[in-house]
């Protein structure tokens, strides 16, 4: 926006489309966030709303800065002392860590295929990566524990194939969480990469090859660079949904250690406690802020070279 | 080869008598040395061959039977009009189109079975296929780094290219950051970065300005010179055809029309096609009233009789056609002297000023209408022939060609 305030001449439609889409995040994103961020600097009470201080606008400027006055920094100073919390936070970002490593393994062959398939297949192969959506979301992570089971399809599967002698146990374990993960989350790491790969103009590896690089050398050397923006996408697309998740650990992890999404869910469900919550929130947050900006980075450059 | 040099684009008349058979069934011309005319030499071995060559795809044939023999040192000009194979044919010389059928073959090697990145082959692509994630210098080491060869070596030759391109200062940007005409120079530079047997042009200079194209020209010609290249070019620009190629391939519909040095492409050319697409020529159809003692006389079909220096393998009675360059006639306000000429009268039916030449085109009395250009050799003040005027149009038997097909 930095380059309307050059002239007042830009017309009022540009304006106005600059408008739209900053309304839409000040009301839906910026005034709940600071919502939250107030509440995360409030105390737990037993009341209803269950913390203190609130906002009276209606006692005037001494309101105002008695509210200002009770707020605090201590449920911070809780997240930062206490293992529950920093055991979590490491955790998602492990698991989330994993499960995007993994992703990008699987699905940089796929998005790869794809875009070397026929021209007339390419659209069929994207509709079936997004097929999966056409049935909810939590039915199909119910259909997972079934797989995932002590007699489930995955055990019997490897029991006839006589690759183990006893069932293994894969419900309530990490392995499950990621299995979930990768299988929910594939479609946002294929779809960027397939999209970044379907541009690569076939003419630069022909001319890596007339400049004498074979092809597992020119795809090393043209391809994967150029796919990069679309990796860094599929990535952000998978990590940070994956860091806050709560259905996939809920239902295929196990009791032990919690994803900060549990914890969240946690504190606010069954502790009460909106504050903490609040600030569990807003720690992932500013946590997470960091690739975001990273990606906006990488995205405002590839845009420099279109 | 031969050791020293070679004398560039000294070209005797007639030399090559624009047949496109091979080269080693005629002989060497008179006056010309060993290695300036290779093709011209018996038992010359080329450096490139295609044999029969096809190419179909699917239904459409890109390429019909191209035989073409291409010699070391050579700077050889693919010309013809768009979409008759003249990228096909040079995708197959660099590996990334596989011929349907037909063999070629490098230094007597079948290039079949060799993948691209083995041939010692470097294409300059039509649409550039710079890297853009790699900087003009990337770009240019980038085969130079697939030779495994030392980095000091690989900075002094990426040097080299960009001085020679102009380009210096531009080393350290990104292809899109360089005008149309600097990423046609750096295509130019990666392409030569690795000095080839071959190098393959495919248009490499249409995006220059013409300042620009005739430096790139010369220069060209100079590093085909000194690094001993040789040079497989594309253009549909006859001018750059004429200038820079040793011999012009003349493709229409995927096959080869005619094989020659440039002057016989244009004073001799083999076909009508030909004769039509490269320059301006008056075609006029007639049949063979007599041969003989290197004289033929033809009868125009629109009336009048034409004599021709030149022995027709053509019987009395044949239709040929008369293939006369605008250049090559004389243009009268009275009946020429000269009676060993041919002499057509007319008048002149539109004038056309460029500043160098003026052209006019000329309804004859017998129906036909002729172009002829005259060189402006003194400054035009007023027209000494204007529009409506009589005029005579006349031209000595040796000024033009008869073609049979
Ligand atoms: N991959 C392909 N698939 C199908 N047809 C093709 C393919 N490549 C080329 N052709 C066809 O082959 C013919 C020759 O194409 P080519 O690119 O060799 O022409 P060209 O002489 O280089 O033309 P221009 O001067 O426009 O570059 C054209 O009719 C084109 O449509
Ligand atoms: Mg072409």
């Amino acid at each position: 926006m930095s380059d309307t305030g050059a002239s007042g001449r830009r017309s009022w439609g540009a304006r106005l489309v600059i408008l739209i889409p900053a309304l839409w995040l000040t009301v839906l994103f910026l005034v709940p966030f600071l919502i939250v961020l107030k509440i995360s600097l409030s105390q737990s009470v037993i009341a209803q709303p269950p913390y203190t201080p609130t906002l009276d606008l209606t006692g005037g400027w001494q309101a105002v800065r008695d509210f200002a006055a009770a707020l605090s920094f201590e449920n911070y100073k809780l997240l930062g002392s206490d293992w529950l919390y920093i055991v979590s936070y490491l955790r998602s970002l492990g698991i989330a860590f994993a499960a995007t490593a993994i992703l990008l393994a699987i699905g940089y062959p796929i998005a790869y295929g794809m875009a070397r398939a026929p021209r007339g297949l390419q659209p069929v192969l994207v509709m079936a990566v997004f097929l999966p959506f056409l049935t909810a979301f939590l039915i199909r992570i119910y259909a997972w524990i079934n797989i995932l089971q002590r007699e489930g399809l995955l055990n019997e599967t490897l029991l006839a194939l006589g690759l183990i002698r006893e069932p293994l146990i894969w419900l309530s374990t990490d392995t499950a969480i990621l299995i979930g993960a990768v299988y929910s989350y594939l479609p946002f790491m294929v779809l960027p990469l397939y999209a970044s790969l379907e541009k690569l103009d076939d003419s630069l590896l022909e001319a890596a090859a007339d400049l004498g690089c074979p092809a597992w050398r020119a795809f090393w050397l043209v391809t994967v660079p150029l796919s990069l923006p679309g990796a860094v996408a599929g990535a952000l697309l998978c990590f940070i949904p994956i860091v806050g998740e709560f259905v996939i650990p809920d239902l295929l992890g196990g009791s032990g250690a919690q994803m900060i999404g549990q914890t969240l869910w946690v504190e606010f469900f069954s502790n009460k406690d909106w504050p903490v919550a609040s600030a569990v929130a807003v720690v992932l947050l500013v946590a997470l802020l960091a690739p975001i900006v990273a990606y906006q980075r990488l995205q405002a450059r590839a845009l420099g070279e279109r | 080869m031969n050791v020293e040099p070679p004398v560039r684009r000294v070209y005797v008349a007639g030399m090559a008598d624009g047949n496109p058979e091979p080269a080693a069934s005629r002989g060497a011309a008179p006056g010309l040395k060993p290695g300036r005319a290779p093709w011209a030499v018996p038992g010359a071995r080329p450096l490139v061959q295609f044999e029969a060559v096809v190419k179909r795809f699917g239904g459409v044939t890109a390429v019909d039977r191209v035989s073409l023999d291409i010699y070391e040192r050579e700077f050889f000009a693919l010309l013809g009009p768009s979409g008759c194979g003249k990228t096909t044919l040079l995708r197959m010389l660099a590996g990334f189109e596989i011929p349907t059928e037909g063999r070629i073959l490098l230094d007597g090697q079948d290039l079949a079975r060799v993948p691209p990145h083995k041939r010692p082959v470097n294409m300059m692509f039509q649409n550039y296929a710079l890297f853009p994630h790699l900087t003009v210098e990337g770009n240019i080491a980038f085969g130079l780094r697939q030779d495994g060869m030392a980095k000091s070596a690989i900075a002094a030759r990426v040097k080299e290219m960009l001085a020679l391109v102009k380009l210096e200062g531009y080393g350290w940007r990104k292809p899109h950051q360089l005008s149309g005409g600097q990423r046609q120079r750096v295509a130019l530079a990666r392409a030569l970065a690795k000095r080839p047997r071959v190098l393959l042009l495919d248009e490499p200079l249409s995006a220059l300005d013409r300042k620009l194209r005739e430096e790139t020209r010369f220069e060209l010609i100079d590093l085909q010179d000194n690094l001993g290249l040789t040079f497989v070019m594309v253009t549909h620009d006859q001018d750059e055809a004429m200038t820079l190629a040793d011999r012009i391939g003349v493709m229409n519909a995927g096959s080869l029309a005619q094989v020659a040095p440039p002057a016989a492409v244009y004073e001799q050319p083999n076909s009508r096609w030909v004769a039509d697409f490269v320059g301006d020529i008056n075609l006029i159809e007639g049949i063979v009233a007599s041969v003989g003692l290197g004289e033929t006389v033809i009868g125009a079909r629109a009336g009048g009789r034409l004599r021709v220096a030149q022995n027709v393998e053509a019987k009395p009675g044949a239709t040929v056609w008369l293939a006369l360059r605008p250049e090559k006639i004389q243009i009268d306000t009275q009946p020429p002297a000269a009676f060993d000429a041919n002499c057509l009268a007319g008048q002149v039916a539109d004038i056309g000023y460029l500043g160098d030449v003026s052209h006019y085109k000329v309804k004859l009395d017998n129906g036909l209408a002729l172009k002829v250009s005259i060189a402006n050799r003194v400054r035009l003040v007023e027209r000494p022939i204007g529009w409506g005027d009589r005029v005579w149009l006349s031209f000595a038997p040796e000024a033009c060609v008869v073609l049979t097909q």
